[in-house]
């Protein structure tokens, strides 16, 4: 009987069905940092236990490293203990840590996938909502909370209850200066930011073959917005090539057998979904949030709604939305004045994010009174754009060029809004308070778009400054 | 080996209605409080940004107590922070009734035996007009009955069957029940060919 990626991996790692009706699965990958972690380890230490598996599990430090001045120790002692702490478990545990000043340190999910670690076929944890990003490859990747993390770090299990799987096609070719963040909020929009609970997504369609690694990675990572848990790509020759040559990449004849069987685990023709959706790609246009929560975006030709466009149960929540960015529903997103531009986050930080930004600020100016940053992924990803030298155009533009983390998409680091700023941002959530200031607005867009912005000091549409030209029409 | 086993099957309590759907994470417990090696004193923190602008339900002396916390649909979407449910049990919340939650955030508060029922939205609304009208209704949250009452007011609760029975059994601190079969785990580690070496 045909099935699905999810169940395939499923069945592979399933151990037993527990007491509580809820499957024991086998978690391949365990991915861990200096935020979830070190409650974790007090509680193996509290209870005599030892990590299980500390060859399948991995650490970095990307949350509340500072992106500018990164010497030890930090000047928040806080940050500094959290940092202590993480080195002293992965020491004492003798879990692998890629610290400041590793060559490989950077955000868990960008370096998870640039070092070879995440694979199709796995599963995957982590401490951290947006490990949705990791099912870009075909592997099953949750985000957990700290006593699953406990529980992953002394078994290398989780108890999880089973998931249906939504399918979510997105026919043709997306049009030039159109990305994977403006399909993903596309998705979020449509299905709702609740739309997703109990699913796995299985993106497909002929958009998303097309994508590269790095744009089906900006997809899985949003899953979590709609809330589905995981989000996955079936894996394909894209998938095999990214991966060949990578450090913990199968070498030699072990990468054709690894590609047998990881070709083995995508989803069979024939396959049954629980639902399925079809979203035309070639309508999409650059996608911009005017709320709270990452379900309230329209296209950046788009008017933001008042609460009498919406249904009534959204009213309220509209309502509540526009009094806090202190937008008149109704008025085009277009020509909102921003103070901020950030490009960086688990979401869009890849060397093809900055590359498309790079393009688009070329030879320009940020304008006057706009504090514009780009905070690479990973420090992979830094030193390959200062190969290219993208550095200096962001630089020669002026925006900040900094070091690898998570910086101001959650701003538990010294990377923040100020009181009422707005901030054009390639990151994921728009919450209230998310960019460290309880009053600042966040508005999510693609990293094209956030470059548009900053060089416009306002929401602009990115094809009207330039036709990116790594996108083929 | 494991934690004592501590059943959960009733609370009771007076209740906070906290009105709003897709009350995320971050809400609960904004981010900058995160930097701590532990849980304590994230109580003190529980919706600090919120309740800068006054009379958020938290700060409302009416329901200085309450163990029975009432909120609307997608309650803790986002961040997977397990400090949400710690900032909230910690405060002194001991169950929460919603119209529907976050799946991390359900998982979380039951590893934390903090139970989240759902109940249909017009219950829901009876629940929290009951509750904001009359603060001292003693509130339950029955979970061998489903049933929330408030009062004479009686609504029927729904938890998936695997997490009541986690909680009633007092089963819902599973790491034990994880490492149980340690042999069985091992077994499936070897069949999977990328952990053998392809």
């Amino acid at each position: 009987m045909p099935r699905t990626l999810l169940q395939k991996v499923w069945d592979a790692h399933a151990v037993r069905r527990l007491p509580t009706g809820q499957t024991q699965l086998f978690v391949g990958l365990h991915l861990v940092h200096e935020v979830t972690s070190p409650q974790a380890f007090d509680m193996l230490r509290a209870r005599g236990w030892r990590v299980a598996f500390p060859h399948r599990t991995f650490a970095t430090v990307d949350h509340i490293v500072p992106t500018a001045d990164r010497r030890r120790p930090f000047l928040d002692v806080l940050a500094e203990e959290m940092m202590a702490a993480l080195e002293r478990n992965c020491r004492e545990h003798g879990i692998p840590l890629y610290n400041l000043g590793s060559e490989d340190q950077g955000i868990v999910h960008v370096i998870g996938p640039e070092l070879g670690l995440t694979q199709p076929g796995m599963t995957i944890a982590c401490g951290d909502s947006h490990t949705s990003t990791h099912g870009a490859f075909g592997s099953v990747a949750f985000g957990i909370g700290t006593s699953q993390v406990r529980d992953v770090l002394a078994s290398q299990c989780l108890a999880m209850d089973p998931l249906k799987v939504r399918r979510i096609t997105v026919t043709g070719r997306l049009a030039p200066g159109v990305y994977a963040k403006d399909v993903i909020l596309t998705i979020i929009q449509r299905l709702g930011v609740k739309g997703g609970a109990g699913f796995a997504y299985e993106y497909g369609g002929e958009a998303v073959e097309r994508m590269s690694m790095d744009e089906r990675m900006t997809i899985c990572n949003m899953s979590i917005e709609g809330a589905a848990r995981v989000g996955y790509v079936n894996p394909d020759r894209t998938t095999f090539d990214y991966l060949r040559g990578r450090p913990f990449a199968p070498q030699g004849d072990a990468f054709d057998a690894a590609e047998a069987w990881w070709s083995s685990m995508a989803s069979d023709a024939g396959a049954s979904y629980d639902d399925e959706v079809v979203i035309e790609g070639a309508a999409l246009e650059p996608t911009v949030t005017w709320g709270i929560n990452p379900g309230q975006s329209i296209g950046v030709g788009g008017r933001i709604p008042s609460p009498g466009d919406v249904a009534p149960a959204d009213r309220a929540g509209v309502a509540e939305a526009l009094a806090f960015m202190d937008f008149a529903g109704g008025r085009p997103i277009a020509g909102i004045p921003i103070d901020v531009a950030f490009i960086g986050s688990c979401t869009n930080s890849r060397l093809s994010d900055l590359r498309e930004a790079a393009r688009i600020v070329q030879g320009q100016k940020v304008a006057s009174g706009v504090r514009a940053l780009v905070v690479p992924g990973s420090e992979r990803v830094r030193r390959a754009a200062e190969r290219e030298g993208l550095h200096e155009i962001f630089e020669a533009a002026g925006f900040e060029w900094r070091g690898a983390g998570c910086s101001m998409c959650l701003a538990m680091n010294p990377d923040r809004l100020e009181g009422r700023e707005i901030c054009a941002s390639s990151s994921n959530r728009n919450f209230k308070g998310r960019q460290g200031s309880p009053t600042g607005r966040t508005l999510l867009m693609s990293p094209a778009m956030v470059a548009a912005a900053a060089l416009a000091g306002e929401v602009v549409d990115v094809r009207r400054i330039a036709v990116p030209a790594g996108v083929t029409a | 080996m494991s934690a004592a086993v501590s059943r959960i099957e009733r609370i009771e309590g007076r209740a906070l209605p906290l009105r709003g759907h897709d009350i995320d994470t971050d809400r609960i417990i904004p981010a900058r409080y995160l930097r701590s090696v532990s849980f304590e004193g994230l109580e003190q923190h529980v919706f600090a940004d919120d309740r800068t602008g006054g009379g958020h339900p938290f700060d409302n002396p009416a329901y200085a107590g309450a163990a029975v916390l009432l909120v609307n649909r997608n309650f803790g979407c986002g961040s997977s922070r397990e400090h949400a449910p710690q900032a909230l049990q910690r405060w002194g919340i001991r169950a929460v009734v919603g119209e529907g939650y976050s799946e991390i955030f359900f998982s979380n508060s039951l590893t934390l035996g903090l139970p989240c029922v759902t109940v249909d939205a017009a219950d829901l609304e009876q629940l929290m007009s009951r509750v904001e009208q009359a603060p001292e209704t003693a509130v339950s949250v029955d979970l061998q009955a489903m049933q929330v009452t408030a009062g004479d007011l009686r609504v029927a609760a729904r938890i998936p069957d695997g997490a009541r029975d986690a909680l009633m059994t007092g089963l819902w601190d599973g790491t034990g029940l994880l490492l149980e079969n340690f042999d069985e785990v091992r077994a499936v580690a070897a069949r999977l060919p990328y952990v053998s070496g392809f």
